[in-house]
């Protein structure tokens, strides 16, 4: 299931925007394919992120993956529960899994980004 | 792309599906980190049928296995089974295998899904002995089940005594009303079985030992926690800690060389090889690192490339990074420090003792020869 209340990159992030914020995260397909998560490496609170550049990656046992972002600003909230427990980007991928949250600097950049019916396509297409 | 007998299984179980040495396999069902902790705990089933099985057999079988293999398979018994080495006049390893005497004049070997094409034909070609080589791959399906409570569960579908079985021991058993050859064995480093039956009688077994294992926790587990089962005991895998590049004394297998027991291939080659030294060692890394060195990352000291990492996985039992590579010999020793270049970062590892985790194999498992 893609909520459809949120934009997304064709390299499996997810953005909800809230105002000028946007609270980022993994889809569950990504997730899916990532296996069993066990490190993730964010950024720090304060720091700036740009779109399309890579902000952090996460491990699962299998592989390592990028972080990239949909979107440029900085970061104002970074999930600390994610240190303890990175296991909640596969249980609640699109909840409890978000990982961080960026004042926006370009809001129009979230134009760009994949609709819930796009990503869908996209998804059953690879 | 093949599929094994058990792909309907895998899927019906929604198990993640990749393709692997050209069989579609499942990775993991559930996830590994739960599976390898249902074989850490108490038993996991998997299907292992890509696996290959070539069957050497005649009056010169065991001439043939003999003068091809580095292990002495001349004092097996029937039922017996032997970890070896098929190698190339170099001293590359081609391929690690598992034999099995499977009667008075035939043998089963027992190797990689992704060498079994190059392992038949090397057989072949260098088979000057009356023995036919014939390759059962398709017509087989194996099913391994791992962990401490491998026996009380197979023992409940079984129609022998399997307790009696010794470690790298098989026997002809009745699994339900399917035939197959039951040997006590695996990839795990856990107690375990792997059951060898024909393909057609796969789905039947696997069900069987299911219910059998339901109120045991018996798990259906992937090639993603095989592989880091393995790591997590030390064990090697073909094409990452040894390869046509590798030498058994590189990799720490002269144990399964023997030289004295005459000629075969490659026999002289790793003499001189031992002579002269491992050019790098295989070793165990550990980090305190959030990070995970992964296979072709390069080990360096002092900004020097010293080594290259074959295997890194997360250890689920062990809660942290596990990773095999190869050094040069001086950085070998336990304790020394080397870095591992991970996408351009650098984690600070220490050389430490293989097996990374030594599972607690009940005595009566273990082969008293």
């Amino acid at each position: 299931m893609i909520p459809e209340d949120l934009r997304y990159t064709s390299t499996h992030e997810w953005l909800r925007v809230d105002d000028d914020l946007a609270t980022i995260g993994i889809t569950d397909h990504a997730q899916e394919e990532l296996g069993d998560i066990v490190y993730l490496e964010l950024p720090e609170v304060g720091s700036t992120v740009t779109a399309g550049h890579v902000f952090g990656s996460v491990e699962s046992v299998k592989t390592v993956s990028d972080l990239t972002a949909p979107v440029s600003g900085e970061v104002l909230e970074v999930n600390e529960e994610l240190t303890d427990s990175p296991d909640l980007v596969n249980e609640e991928s699109y909840g409890g899994g978000w990982m961080i949250i960026v004042k926006m600097e370009i809001p129009s950049e979230v134009e760009e980004l994949l609709t819930p019916e796009q990503y869908e396509k996209f998804v059953e297409e690879q | 792309m093949k599929r094994t007998t058990l792909y309907d299984t895998h899927v019906r179980l929604t198990a993640k599906i990749v393709s692997f040495a050209g069989w579609d396999m499942p990775l993991y069902y559930t996830g590994i980190v739960h599976e390898v902790e249902a074989v850490r705990t108490a038993a996991g089933i998997f299907d292992v049928s890509h696996m290959g099985e070539l069957f050497v057999s005649g009056t010169e079988a065991l001439a043939l296995v003999q003068g091809l293999t580095t292990n002495d398979s001349s004092c097996m018994e029937i039922g017996e089974a032997q970890y070896t080495l098929l190698c190339d006049d170099n001293g590359g390893v081609i391929d690690d295998l598992i034999v099995y005497r499977t009667d008075e004049t035939e043998y089963m070997l027992v190797v990689n899904a992704s060498n079994v094409d190059a392992d038949y034909e090397w057989l072949q070609q260098h088979n000057q002995t009356s023995a036919v080589c014939d390759n059962r791959t398709e017509a087989m399906a194996i099913i391994a089940v791992q962990g401490p409570k491998s026996q009380e569960i197979l023992q409940q579908t079984a129609n022998t005594n399997i307790g009696d079985l010794r470690r790298m021991r098989s026997v002809i058993a009745r699994i339900g009303d399917a035939s197959c050859r039951v040997a006590r064995s695996g990839y795990t480093g856990e107690d375990g079985f792997e059951l060898f039956c024909r393909a057609e009688d796969s789905v039947r077994i696997w069900d069987r030992i299911m219910m059998a294992g339901e109120s045991s926790g018996i798990t259906p587990c992937g090639l993603g926690a095989r592989d880091v089962l393995r790591l997590e005991v030390g064990y090697p895998l073909h094409g990452n800690e040894i390869t046509r590049e590798t030498t058994p004394v590189d990799a720490h297998l002269m144990w399964v060389v023997k030289p004295d027991k005459g000629d075969f291939i490659g026999r002289e080659a790793i003499l001189n090889a031992k002579a002269s030294g491992p050019k790098h060692a295989l070793v165990g890394l550990s980090t305190n690192e959030r990070a995970i060195p992964r296979h072709g990352q390069t080990v360096i000291v002092a900004g020097r490339a010293i080594g290259s990492v074959t295997s890194g996985t997360f250890s689920p039992t062990l809660g942290r990074a596990i990773a095999l590579a190869y050094v040069e010999p001086p950085y070998a020793e336990i304790g020394s420090k080397v870095d591992v270049d991970i996408r351009g970062r650098s984690c600070a590892c220490e050389v430490v003792k293989t097996p990374f985790y030594r599972p607690g194999i009940p005595t009566q498992a273990i082969a008293n020869k």
